[in-house]
């Protein structure tokens, strides 16, 4: 508990202090560990792969971005088709309009859920993918209401560190505590034997589309900070590009651990930006490497493809990071290694 | 529209639906050996059509030389993929091997952004391919009859080797069953190889019409394609490869009759094909000719 004070304390000096480039980069983690638990929600704790995450990610920024940007910056964006009523008429603060997108999500989350859930593995990756193409295809093709290819430009930045990591806070509380519950556990006995879940009573579509929905929704939540964030949206962001992303992060974390998706978040949004030299030359000494824009991002799939080739559990397995399990590695080490055996 | 116009959108879709069948064969055939959906495979379709590109650009090849090379280059390159990343993961659950593929798709495209460069490339069009034949008010680039032909000829000698060679049963018993094929005798590795072999030659085989048919070529270009053959695949039902051609008929017939008769929802082209997904995998999951497999708990 007062770690979490502690980090708070930290993030609120953080937000007066650091310079602009690392506070976009604590909040891109933040956002990161929201999709990364999300995506735990549904495939580490009920076995359900979707490849759906983009198109959650779409309905949350596309809604904070229309609710919140001012009413003249509406009518600049649209110059093309103007944007539908009420839209271009309501400008909402901050936390309603992230409630509303999040609530956008989760409903749009029920009605992929519905169809996608009846299917199992690979089936299913395919459908949620497709659903979240069919997104971006109708907010690429929708002028009215997303403006179309043009994106949407001059969001207002409300998101800074507080918000972004009170969210994924409330992220991980809510996933935590849904998976400790009786809920949980039913996620976890669909995970291992659907057949066998079902005959111990329970309800294998009800509790799927529970998890896919509270995912659904937190994903849009998510969704909001980042266009908040990043002030510009436009549908080309949201492509299965962000989903193989996600996907990425959770498994190096380790599929089914929280502990593991914060901490693969941060070591991946930071790798992007540190990697970044290697698409400069480097010159050690007198020898020069040459650079090649992208490399990293071949770096990236290399290191990603080892991590599921060889290391499958990724960082912390299913795990989570306890006091006790510290404590035993710093301080009773020797004995409980002793008492194991 | 007059029946000109008809005929006229009709070729282009068949032509179309020809090349979607031949990738989505490649698709159907590792899908049923492996269960896997191999997302690599529309990127194993971008670097074919480079690697044609560049044997002709680079390496001054003849294009017929330049064009077989790339077609063994990538049946190449799809067993090393094979042996690398899906061989180890066989024992693993499925959705390993899936992240596996996903892990693959991403590694090629990079590989490609680095070292083809992000800028479109002019994919070349020999002569013979680039006739324009006129019947009345239609214009028919001889290409488009082409691309039927040998898909249509590619085709027949793959239904030829599965159906009625020894090679080919031994890929259907794998394809039914692993465990007990390998009791047969069958070795299970070199089916693999041959069958990866295979769906990489037939995706090479598409991605070089393709590339004549749509000149530009892009590090990414193989991602629409191969998201939308796989699911002509499974429209057809998947592991079946009949279904597959069905799929790739259907998909591509449609795609440009839908816009031809409704040319405002021309944006929405490419939501047809996901839409044709969900339909079929709520209605009919097996696909329109697939079998039904037992349901392994």
């Amino acid at each position: 508990m007062t770690c979490l004070v502690v980090f708070f304390l930290f993030l609120w000096w953080a937000e007066g202090n650091l310079d602009p480039y690392m506070r976009r980069i604590l909040n891109l983690i933040a956002i990161n560990v929201i999709w990364a638990v999300t995506f735990n929600l549904i495939y580490g704790y009920t076995g359900q792969f979707s490849l759906g995450h983009a198109g959650f990610i779409a309905i949350g920024a596309y809604s904070a971005a229309l609710l919140t940007m001012p009413l003249a910056q509406k009518v600049q964006n649209f110059f093309l088709v103007p944007l539908i009523s009420p839209l271009n008429a309501i400008e909402l603060p901050f936390l309603p309009s992230l409630v509303i997108a999040a609530v956008m999500a989760g409903l749009v989350g029920v009605l992929v859920g519905i169809p996608s859930l009846q299917l199992r593995g690979d089936y299913m990756a395919l459908v949620t993918l497709g659903f979240a193409e069919v997104i971006r295809v109708i907010g690429m093709n929708l002028q009215s209401v997303t403006n179309g290819s043009l994106g949407l430009k001059g969001i207002p930045g409300y998101t800074n560190l507080l918000w972004s990591w009170g969210c994924a806070a409330v992220t991980i509380f809510i996933v935590w505590t849904l998976g400790s519950s009786s809920y949980g556990r039913a996620f976890k006995a669909i995970r291992e034997d659907e057949v066998a879940a079902e005959t111990t009573g329970v309800s294998l579509f009800y509790h799927k589309l529970m998890a896919f929905t509270v995912a659904a929704l937190l994903t849009g939540l998510g969704g909001a900070l980042l266009a908040n964030l990043i002030s510009t949206i436009d549908p080309n962001l949201f492509t299965f590009m962000l989903s193989y992303q996600v996907v990425t992060v959770t498994v190096l974390g380790g599929v089914g651990s929280l502990t593991g998706s914060v901490v693969a978040s941060a070591i991946y949004v930071s790798l992007f930006e540190l990697l970044r030299p290697i698409d400069q030359p480097i010159v050690i000494g007198s020898l020069t490497i040459p650079g090649r824009p992208g490399m990293r991002m071949v770096m990236f799939s290399v290191v990603f493809l080892l991590v599921i080739l060889f290391y499958r559990r990724g960082l912390m397995g299913s795990t989570e990071f306890s006091w006790q399990w510290l404590a035993s590695k710093l301080r009773f080490g020797r004995s409980i290694g002793r008492q194991e055996t | 529209m007059s029946l000109d116009m008809f005929l006229q959108h009709l070729a282009n879709g068949i032509s179309l639906g020809a090349l979607y069948a031949l990738i989505a064969m490649g698709y159907t055939m590792v899908y049923g050996i492996l269960r896997l959906i191999n997302f690599a495979h529309g990127d194993l379709f971008m670097i074919s059509a480079y690697m044609a590109f560049y044997g002709v650009a680079l390496f001054t090849l003849p294009w017929y030389v330049s064009f077989a090379l790339a077609i063994v280059l990538a049946a190449v390159l799809g067993m090393m993929v094979e042996r690398v990343a899906y061989r180890p993961l066989r024992d693993a659950p499925r959705i390993s091997a899936l992240i596996s593929a996903i892990g693959v798709s991403l590694l090629l495209e990079n590989v490609a952004i680095v070292v083809f460069g992000g800028r479109p490339k002019a994919f070349p069009r020999p002569s013979l391919f680039a006739y324009e034949w006129k019947f009345g008010e239609i214009r028919v680039l001889s290409l488009t009859l082409f691309i039927i032909l040998i898909s249509v000829g590619i085709l027949l000698a793959v239904f030829y080797l599965v159906y009625r060679t020894k090679t080919g049963r031994a890929m259907r018993a794998v394809s039914r069953d692993f465990g007990i094929a390998s009791l047969m005798g069958i070795n299970i590795n070199q089916v693999v190889s041959l069958t990866f072999a295979i769906g990489s030659a037939l995706a090479a085989a598409g991605a070089i019409m393709w590339g004549m048919k749509f000149p530009q070529l892009l590090p990414l270009m193989g991602v629409v394609p191969g998201l939308k053959c796989f699911i002509a695949a499974v429209v057809g039902g998947i592991g079946s490869i009949p279904g597959a051609m069905l799929g790739g008929f259907l998909l591509g017939v449609g795609e440009i009759m839908i816009v031809a008769f409704f040319p405002t929802l021309a944006g929405y082209k490419y939501a047809f094909a996901y839409l044709a997904l969900i339909l079929i995998l709520l209605v009919k999951p097996r696909g329109l000719l697939g079998h039904v497999a037992e349901e392994k708990a």
